[in-house]
């Protein structure tokens, strides 16, 4: 690693005045400014100390977070959801009560991410803004598109762990595991800048797409910290599934993901259903098709088949990872049935 | 660089480096105090400055749990911490484990159950396994695996490493807390 100071900021306002630039601006050569210091924010530090040690980034100075108050605390709101600090770590976001009880899924999905030493370290909020695995992104070699070269070395060359949805110009997937399971529950965030001005927004919409710009996975300012993430109260009757499949049973980003969540009424037919593909595309990955194959209908395995059927529509795999196809239909498949089995 | 001291007196101020800081680290109960740049990991704190060799670097990028350590009694990965951010935690080392000559009962355990191979993912699995026998008295076979997910030996002591722990956790029955 270069040699770096770091700032233990005490306050939002002050860890947001410190972090002058974000690690994606930081990453491309096209924006950033080599004779203008860079300040970066750390929280586990375990994207963005991984960064630095393969000479990625080399930033002036860290802002920690560490000693911000407020920021590592699960509380729930006036309206039933849960607000979730974004240095509450994966692993007490697990083991928490209230999260294994009424969001089940998104206990699962953190259960399954990295390891346990990684878990008790790693912050949601990080989780949520850590930079795509994509080996050629990763490797100072290749200076492709999201590092702000010309070219994508994955789309004509290693494909296997990458995108089948969405996949041009970049075949990044989202690397968060976190990302999937809180769309399909409706997350919110909240984003707080040096004036102490608050973003709200839908998490959904707060990632980028690479039709929109290759160089960022999602709208984070400079000068913006994120200070939390906002679920709403789970509604009457919903129940949700998360399933992953890698290539380890443990300790790996998946190959695929699936995070589901459905509501039926009396009659036992489908009003809502969410279906999200993690490891699929640049962002998470909304199955329409797959949710419009469900409303309406009983949840029974044919219409779970057809779902899933449903779900690989469109897609357009590149010549290494074909195989994800019949993946992600069983996933789906077996997702929702695992979801409804919950409330059977 | 001129650097001022923060008001709850860890020693660590607000803003650190580039060069060398002062930083006291409590690791096995003894404090001592360490120049160390920001860059510095914890891992490299404690195989340098402070002299304990036990805890090993391996990928150093948090992919193997070779250098696991407790931080506050909790198992991290020591590579992607940096000493500067230990601030008052209580760090336990391998070195830290044994009471004397006494072993602990999960390296016991590893020596009777041949659970070491060329040794350099050891420490980090009885750290783990160690972690998870102080919470969990009698932990199964399921319990050790995941305690152990994130261990990487690629000499293949896992089933070893896991009759290992079943075995110290059983001979602990009946201890207090
Ligand atoms: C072996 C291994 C396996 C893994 N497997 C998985 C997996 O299966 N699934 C998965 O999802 N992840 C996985 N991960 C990734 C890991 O979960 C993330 O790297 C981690 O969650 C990042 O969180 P952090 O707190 O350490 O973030 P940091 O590294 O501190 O920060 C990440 C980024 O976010 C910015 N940032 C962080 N917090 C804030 C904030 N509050 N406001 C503004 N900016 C902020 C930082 O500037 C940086 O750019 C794995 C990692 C390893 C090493
Ligand atoms: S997939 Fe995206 S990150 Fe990977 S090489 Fe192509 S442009 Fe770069
Ligand atoms: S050396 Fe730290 S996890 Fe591999
Ligand atoms: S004993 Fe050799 S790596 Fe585990």
């Amino acid at each position: 690693m270069n040699r770096f100071a770091l700032a233990h900021a005490r306050t939002i306002a002050d860890a947001a005045a410190r972090a002058t630039t974000t690690v994606a601006d930081a990453m491309t050569a096209a924006r950033s400014n080599a004779t203008r210091p860079a300040s970066l924010i750390k929280a586990g530090g375990i994207d963005v100390l991984d960064l630095m040690k393969e000479n990625l980034l080399a930033p002036d100075m860290l802002v920690s977070l560490r000693d911000v108050a407020g920021l590592d605390t699960i509380t729930e709101a006036p309206d039933g959801g849960l607000r979730i600090g974004a240095m509450v770590t994966l692993g007490a976001l697990a083991a928490h009560d209230m999260v294994r009880r009424r969001y089940p899924a998104l206990a699962a999905a953190l259960a399954g991410a990295a390891s346990p030493q990684i878990r008790h370290v790693a912050t949601l909020g990080g989780n949520l803004l850590q930079r795509p695995r994509c080996w050629y992104f990763r490797a100072a070699a290749f200076h492709c598109l999201r590092k702000g070269g010309g070219h994508c070395f994955a789309i004509s060359g290693e494909s296997q762990y990458h995108a089948i949805f969405d996949n041009r110009p970049c075949a990044i997937v989202h690397p968060s595991s976190a990302a999937s399971v809180l769309v399909a529950l409706d997350a919110a965030i909240e984003l707080v800048d040096a004036d102490d001005t608050i973003r709200r927004l839908p998490l959904a919409s707060f990632f980028v797409a690479p039709g929109r710009d290759t160089e960022r996975e999602n709208d984070l300012r400079p000068r913006e910290i994120l200070t939390a993430i906002l679920l709403p109260p789970p509604a009457a009757g919903l129940c949700t599934a998360y399933l992953r499949q890698g290539e380890r049973s443990a300790f790996d980003w998946p190959l695929a993901e699936v995070a589901v969540a459905l509501v039926r009424n009396e009659e036992s037919l489908c009003v809502h259903a969410v279906i999200v593909l993690g490891a699929a595309a640049p962002v998470p990955y909304r199955a329409q098709a797959a949710e419009a194959a469900l409303l309406g209908r009983r949840v029974d395995d044919n219409a779970a088949r057809a779902a899933a059927r449903a779900a690989m529509e469109g897609a357009t795999p590149l010549p290494r990872n074909g195989y994800k196809l019949p993946l992600f239909e069983a996933l789906v498949h077996r997702a929702i049935m695992a979801a409804v089995a919950e409330t059977l | 660089m001129a650097q001022s001291r923060n008001a709850d007196g860890n020693g660590v101020p607000p803003v650190g480096g580039p060069g060398a800081v002062s930083l006291a680290l409590t690791v096995n109960d003894i404090t001592r105090t360490v120049r160390a740049e920001p860059r510095l990991t914890l891992a490299e704190a404690l195989r340098g400055p402070l002299g304990l060799t036990g805890t090993k670097i391996a990928c150093d990028r948090g992919a193997c749990s070779a250098c696991t350590v407790w931080l506050d009694g909790v198992p991290v990965c020591s590579c992607m911490i940096l000493a500067i951010e230990v601030g008052q935690r209580r760090v336990t080392t391998i070195e830290g484990l044994a009471e004397g000559e006494r072993l602990h009962p999960v390296q016991a355990a590893f020596v009777a159950h041949d659970a070491v191979q060329c040794g350099f993912c050891t420490p980090g699995m009885v750290m783990s396994c160690a972690a998870l026998l102080a919470h969990t008295k009698q932990p199964s076979a399921d319990a050790v695996t995941a305690a152990i997910s994130g261990h990487l030996c690629r000499c293949g002591t896992y089933p070893h490493v896991i009759a290992a722990t079943v075995a110290a956790g059983a001979e602990t029955k009946g201890d207090g807390p």
